[in-house]
Order: structure tokens, then C-alpha cells, then sequence
């Protein structure tokens, strides 16, 4: 460091140990982002010293960056000193029964056939200690511990697991990767941590519903997966019932390392509150996904249906280092009325005999638009490499638009790489023809929709895949006159 | 049970239907015949409620209501079927859950409760036999990959599935084999119960001998311009379409 940084560092310090002591009580950061804030993150967590170095170097580094602007995505810019970076979970309920619920979604869960319980426990309505879910997830706990399986929050494994998180964190995702994984490492709230011992395989899907202490993980997330040699995990992130927020800005980070034999498969359903019909406060989600195939023979395999936020930038990729090892991408992503969806993956092939395949399925309704964007790179190494990448559009309406940027770098001649993309419209002789059968044409479209999403929903476990389909029927509401 | 007068129909403009006249009573066949072009799959759309048709005149009644009123889901709620001349294909949604949706729909039309799968598998089953449909066909994607042919046979199964009071075949016979063209008509004869009423749309005075027609009618440039019994058919078949022409000219 130098001697100006070493200097301002003590500045700041000093700053921080009388300015901000007092405030330590609150429950919430003030507005804005310096290095205090940083602090006062780290110190409201009660984490090491060496967590809070990480954020602040973080932190700097990402005042260097600029704000990226190669998404084909439009909208206003983002004063990131108006934005709260820290607010202690609420664990008061909001609401005293589910009749104080706003209408509209009360609706949307009846429709998505959400248990009452279910229903108070995402509201946030006060839940009658007998019937919530305590136990069940005592014994989930104890079964996962029999198998060395570790599954908490963030946090608790900063204190219990320091050596785990020491090593791998920012090992997949540096800070130093883009604007938001720079926020986020400076100022991330909470998320879940994942290690299966080596030999294990999973015994249920692990979802974050699950995770002990899941309350309010916050605008930044960050979630490590760790699969140690010959293990298998599917990990669930996401809820189908309508996410609002009144944090407009999401960035989290999701950072997945699979070591030899090791499977790891992440499916997703992302549906924040998209805005209204003009788009007005939506969620921004600027994620950052990416998994290392450390091994020989490691295989990650990302799911996702994506159908809320306003705006949505990811792109889970995979580093293929391991010999033979799989990248996976198979993803759904609906836009409707105003959003604005760039998603897509990264395959980047290391290793010989690689392999990775993309089934991408963008559907546009409204005004919407819906951008494929994926890399796919072989570098000078990686003998005999092999990706197929299938990148499908529907365009529902003539409204909205669906855009493909496939890029592709081939280092190594001896690689296969195939694309095939296509763009299509729902079709009116689709439509008719379930009219004609008794079939209404929103539920055709429906129907429409489904069968040419099936192959994605087909990588779902079976019951967020029923889920995602109710889910993806919301989405399409309205979407035909 | 079917009533047309004076129909009008025009697609882009074009005038296609030209004041036609129809009258189908229940259990009744009528086969309807013409050269290319001449309107008869555009009354079939019509009849359908296909949106691009613009009825222009003329009223439907079917069942003594007024079909042209109707969306297209509730004329075949209320039971009229299109067998289609093209069969439309639906990538990634398996034949059973079309038809399951399809006859869940119709149900909840009339306020019965939905079928559950147990039942619907049976029904199917007995369906599947009448058309002699390979079970795998209903696991595969609607019409999708479908030979000419299979097509056509799912088509009636699909109607055989849905059960309905008016069905119109839109030259279903085209594209069969000797085999598939026997069976098809089977399929058709053996919903023929009385009070079913078919309308019958081919090119070929052979699938009028398995599917034995009440009347038969010729459609020239969007009119019915003669009718008569199945003789009617026989006679077309031996002489062509250029006496009616003429006579249509002469009578002009
Ligand atoms: N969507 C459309 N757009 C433009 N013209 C159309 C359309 N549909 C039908 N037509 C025209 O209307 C006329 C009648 O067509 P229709 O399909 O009803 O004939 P058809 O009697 O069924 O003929 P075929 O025996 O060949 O099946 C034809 O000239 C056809 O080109
Ligand atoms: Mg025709």
C-alpha cells in the first residue's frame, strides 16, 4: 500500500471508530456508500478483520470502475449514494393476518396454489409457533449434519467455517470481475453457504427456503457452493410467489466450484416485481453467476426461468478446467410490458474434451425485449472441446423485440462448436387451432409457451418445474389481446 | 341444427363466399365437392371462426343460436369440430395434454367437473382403438414430425375425443393410404349415431363410399350450385367439374 493510501486508510479508520460508534445501534446503514459504510456492514456482522480488509479492497477498486454499459438494456442511472446499503432484518411481521395482504397478490399465490402457511410465511404475516416450520427444519438440519453436509447463511459460516471461506471466497468471482460483483464484495448483506464432503451425494434438493436463519438476506446476496471430490448436490435458489422489494437494486453474486466427479446443479426462479404495466419500480438485478469445473470430470448445470424484474443482467457461466468436464445452461426468460431481460452464459472450455451445451429460450410479449448474449470460448488447450448452443426467441405481439449476440472464440482447431438460433412468433394458426379445440387463447398461448420451454423445465426437479409453469402463465397474462 | 343463408365471406378483400345456402339437420351427412379454390375450405373456417374471414353477410344458426356471434372456443364448446385440412403442429406439448386441456375445457363449458387422469386415460384408450392410433402418438407432440397421413388419423381421434354435435372434415381423406383411408371412415361411421351431423369436404368420390353421404353438394366460386344424393358424387367423379361450369354460365 502506499504511503497516500496508508494514510488515508487511518483517516478513514479514525472516522469510523469515533464517527460511527453511536450508530452501531441502528438498525439501518445511513444512505450512501464510503469506506464507513463498509465498516459499518462488516462491524454490524461482527466479522474478522481479514473479511473487512477483503471488503475494503473491494470497495476501492470498485470506485476505479465505471458503471457497464454494453447491456442492451436502458434505464436511468443509478445514483448509488441514494441507495441504503444495510438494513438489519426485520423480524417483526409486517402484517397481523394474510386479510391486510395487497389483493393483487394475495391472487397471484392463490393461482400459483401457495399453502395458507406458505402464504403467511412470505408476507411476512405472524405465524403461530406451532405451525411454523421450526421443526421441520431441525430435522433437516440433523439429516444433512449426519453427512457432513454444511448449509447455513453467509454469515454463520464466517464464523464457523473461516477456512472454508478464506479459501474460496472471490475464488470464482474476484472482485475485481465487473462493476456490481465489486459492489457486492464490498457490501454484501448475507446469503447461504453449501459444502458437500467429498463422496457425498445430497439427499434432497437444498433449497434456500430451508436454510436456517434465512430471514431478509437483502439486496447482496452471495452464495458459495462448495462440491468436494464425488459429490452431488441440487441446489434451489428462488421462490416462484412474486418478490417485491423496496430495494430497487440487486446485485448479488453466486460463485459454485466443483472439484473431480463432483456434480453441482443450481436452478433458479427469479420473479422480483417487475414494475407496472409502464415499468415503473421494478427490481434492477445485476447478478453475477459463474461455477469452475476444478477437476477432472466436474459437470455444473445451471437452470433458470427468469420472468420478474424490470431489468435483468446475468449471465452464469462455467470455467471448464478440468479435463472432461460439463458446462450446463439450459434457461427460460420471459419479458413482459417494459422489462428488459440480457441474459445468457459464458462456456469457457480449459480443459481437453470439454463439454457444454446452451438451450436458451427467450419469449417476448408487450413491449418488452429479450436478449440472448453468451460466450462461448475454447482456449489453445482445450483438445477437443465440444459445445452446442441452442438459442430459441418467441415473440408474442409486434411490440417487443428478441436480440441474439453469440459470441464465439475457437483457440483450438480441433473443437466442435455448433449454434443454431431461431425466431419465431406464436402463431395465429397455432392459436386457432386450440380455439378450435376448446381452448381459450390465453390458454393456449399458455399451453403454446409451455412445450416450447419443455426442454428447459424438463432439467427442473419435478416440483418447482410444476411450479415455474403456473409461474410462467402469470407472466403471460395479457400478453394477447 | 345448421342453418346458413346467403353467406358472404371475404378474406383480404377478396370475396370468397358469394351468398351460400345450407341446411344440415341432425345425423345428417352432407359431402361437399368443387374444384380448387372454390370456397370450401374458407366456409369451413368461416363455420370455424377463424379471424382473418370476414363474414359480410348472410347468418349461421347452429343449434338455434347465432354462430357468427360466437368466439371460436365456444362454437366448439357448443360443439362444432374442424378436422383441418392442415393440422397445425405444437412443438413440446404431448398430444394427451392437449386433448386433456381440450376436454377439460369443454367440460368446464358445461359446468361438469374436470376428468381426472385415470378416466381420461381410459377414454383415450377406447378412442385410440376406433382409429387404431399407436399409443405412442399421444406421448409425441402434437401433430409434430407427424406423416400426412398420421396427421389426418390424429385428427379424428381428436374428434372422437371431444365428441361433438357438428363435426366438418376438411378433406380428410387427402394424403391416406387404401389402409388409413378405411380406417379413418370407420372412425367417422362408427360416431355416427343418429344425431351427429357431419359435413364432409373431399376431392374423391371414394371416401363416399365408406362415409355414405345423405346429400352431396358442389360448391363453385363460393356458392352451392347444385346438390343432390350420392349419384351426384359418382357423376362428378365420371365427368369432371365443366358442366356444372357451364350450366353456372348459362344460368348466369
Ligand atoms: N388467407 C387467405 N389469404 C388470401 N387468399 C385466401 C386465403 N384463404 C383463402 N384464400 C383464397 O380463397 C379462395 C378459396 O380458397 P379455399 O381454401 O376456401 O378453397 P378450397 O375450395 O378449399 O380449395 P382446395 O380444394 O384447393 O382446398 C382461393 O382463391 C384462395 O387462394
Ligand atoms: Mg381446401
Amino acid at each position: 500500500m502506499s504511503e497516500d493510501l496508508k494514510i488515508l486508510d487511518e483517516v478513514t479508520n479514525s472516522e469510523y471508530k469515533y464517527g460511527f460508534v453511536s450508530n452501531i445501534e441502528s438498525d439501518n446503514a445511513p444512505k450512501g456508500l464510503d469506506e464507513s459504510t463498509v465498516r459499518f456492514i462488516s462491524a454490524k456482522k461482527n466479522e474478522p478483520e481479514w473479511l473487512l480488509e477483503w471488503r475494503l479492497k473491494a470497495f476501492r477498486h470498485w470506485l476505479t470502475l465505471e458503471e457497464p454499459t454494453w447491456a442492451n438494456v436502458h434505464y436511468p442511472k443509478i445514483d448509488f449514494q441514494d441507495i441504503i446499503y444495510y438494513s438489519a432484518p426485520k423480524k417483526k411481521p409486517s402484517l397481523n393476518s394474510l386479510d391486510e395482504l395487497d389483493p393483487e397478490i394475495k391472487a397471484t399465490f392463490d393461482k400459483l396454489g401457495i399453502s395458507l402457511i406458505e402464504q403467511q410465511r412470505l408476507a411476512g404475516v405472524a405465524v403461530d409457533a406451532v405451525i411454523d416450520s421450526v421443526s421441520v427444519k431441525t430435522t433437516f438440519r440433523e439429516t444433512l449434519g449426519e453427512l457432513g453436509i454444511i448449509f447455513c447463511s453467509f454469515s454463520e459460516a464466517v464464523h464457523d467455517h473461516p477456512d472454508l471461506i478464506k479459501r474460496y471466497l472471490g475464488s470464482v468471482v474476484p472482485h475485481t470481475d465487473n462493476f456490481y460483483a465489486a459492489l457486492n464484495s464490498a457490501v454484501f448483506s448475507d446469503g447461504s453457504f453449501c459444502y458437500i464432503p467429498k463422496g457425498v451425494r445430497c439427499p434432497m434438493e437444498l433449497s434456500t427456503y430451508f436454510r436456517i436463519n434465512s430471514a431478509g438476506t437483502g439486496q447482496f446476496e452471495r452464495t458459495l457452493i462448495i462440491a468436494e471430490e464425488g459429490s452431488f448436490v441440487s441446489y434451489l435458489e428462488g421462490c416462484t410467489a412474486p418478490m417485491r422489494d423496496e430495494n430497487q437494486l440487486h446485485a448479488a453474486i453466486v460463485e459454485i466450484v466443483s472439484h473431480t466427479d463432483a456434480t453441482v446443479k443450481y436452478s433458479t426462479v427469479q420473479n422480483w416485481y417487475p414494475g407496472d404495466k409502464n415499468g415503473k419500480g421494478g427490481i434492477y438485478n445485476f447478478v453475477t453467476k459463474r461455477g469452475i469445473c476444478m477437476g477432472d470430470r466436474a459437470k455444473i448445470s445451471w437452470t433458470q426461468v427468469e420472468t420478474g424484474s424490470a431489468i435483468t443482467w446475468k449471465y452464469p457461466s462455467v470455467i471448464l478446467k478440468g479435463d472432461y468436464s460439463v458446462g450446463e445452461f439450459y434457461s427460460v426468460a420471459v419479458t413482459n410490458n417494459m422489462q428488459q431481460a440480457d441474459t445468457g452464459t459464458k462456456m469457457i472450455h480449459l480443459g481437453k474434451k470439454t463439454k457444454s451445451i446452451i438451450i436458451s429460450k427467450g419469449i417476448s410479449c408487450g413491449k418488452s425485449q429479450n436478449s440472448y448474449r453468451g460466450l462461448v470460448r475454447i482456449a489453445k488447450k482445450a483438445e477437443h472441446a465440444r459445445n452446442f448452443s441452442q438459442c430459441d426467441s418467441l415473440l408474442i405481439g409486434d411490440k417487443c423485440g428478441a436480440h441474439t449476440f453469440p459470441y464465439i472464440e475457437v483457440g483450438n482447431k480441433t473443437a466442435k462448436v455448433e449454434h443454431e438460433a431461431t425466431t419465431s412468433k406464436v402463431g395465429e394458426d397455432q392459436i386457432f387451432y386450440c380455439n378450435q379445440r376448446g381452448i381459450s387463447t390465453e390458454d393456449a398461448v399458455n399451453l403454446i409457451v409451455n412445450g416450447y420451454c419443455k426442454e428447459v423445465f424438463n432439467q427442473l426437479p419435478m416440483e418447482f418445474a410444476v411450479e415455474a409453469q403456473k409461474l410462467l402463465a402469470i407472466s403471460l397474462e395479457g400478453s394477447v389481446g | 341444427m345448421l342453418r346458413i343463408k346467403n353467406l358472404q365471406a371475404s378474406v383480404e378483400g377478396k370475396k370468397i363466399l358469394n351468398g351460400l345456402n345450407l341446411e344440415v339437420k341432425p345425423g345428417e351427412v352432407h359431402a361437399i365437392m368443387g374444384p380448387n379454390g372454390s370456397g370450401k375450405s374458407t366456409l369451413a373456417s368461416v363455420l370455424a371462426g377463424r379471424e382473418e374471414y370476414e363474414v359480410e353477410g348472410g347468418t349461421v344458426q347452429f343449434l338455434g343460436n347465432d354462430l357468427l356471434d360466437m368466439s371460436p372456443e365456444d362454437r366448439a364448446r357448443a360443439g362444432v369440430f374442424l378436422a383441418f385440412q392442415y393440422p397445425v403442429e405444437i412443438p413440446g406439448v404431448s398430444n394427451a395434454n392437449f386433448l386433456k386441456t381440450a376436454v377439460n375445457e369443454v367440460r368446464k363449458s358445461r359446468n361438469l367437473a374436470p376428468m381426472d387422469s385415470k378416466e381420461f386415460l381410459q377414454i383415450m384408450k377406447e378412442k385410440m382403438k376406433l382409429v387404431e392410433m399407436d399409443k405412442a402418438m399421444t406421448q409425441r407432440s402434437v401433430n409434430e414430425g407427424f406423416s400426412g397421413g398420421e396427421k389426418k388419423r390424429n385428427e379424428i381421434f381428436q374428434m372422437a375425443m371431444l365428441e361433438p354435435t357438428l363435426a366438418i372434415l376438411d378433406e380428410t381423406d387427402s394424403g391416406l393410404d387404401i389402409d388409413a383411408l378405411r380406417i379413418v371412415s370407420n372412425g367417422v361411421n362408427a360416431l355416427r349415431d343418429g344425431n351427429r351431423s357431419f359435413i364432409v369436404i373431399t376431392h374423391y368420390q371414394r371416401l363416399l363410399d365408406y362415409i355414405v353421404p345423405d346429400f352431396v353438394h358442389v360448391l363453385y366460386k363460393g356458392r352451392i350450385v347444385k346438390s343432390g344424393t350420392k349419384e351426384l358424387a359418382l357423376e362428378l367423379e365420371e365427368k369432371g367439374y365443366d358442366w356444372i361450369k357451364e350450366e353456372v354460365a348459362v344460368g348466369a
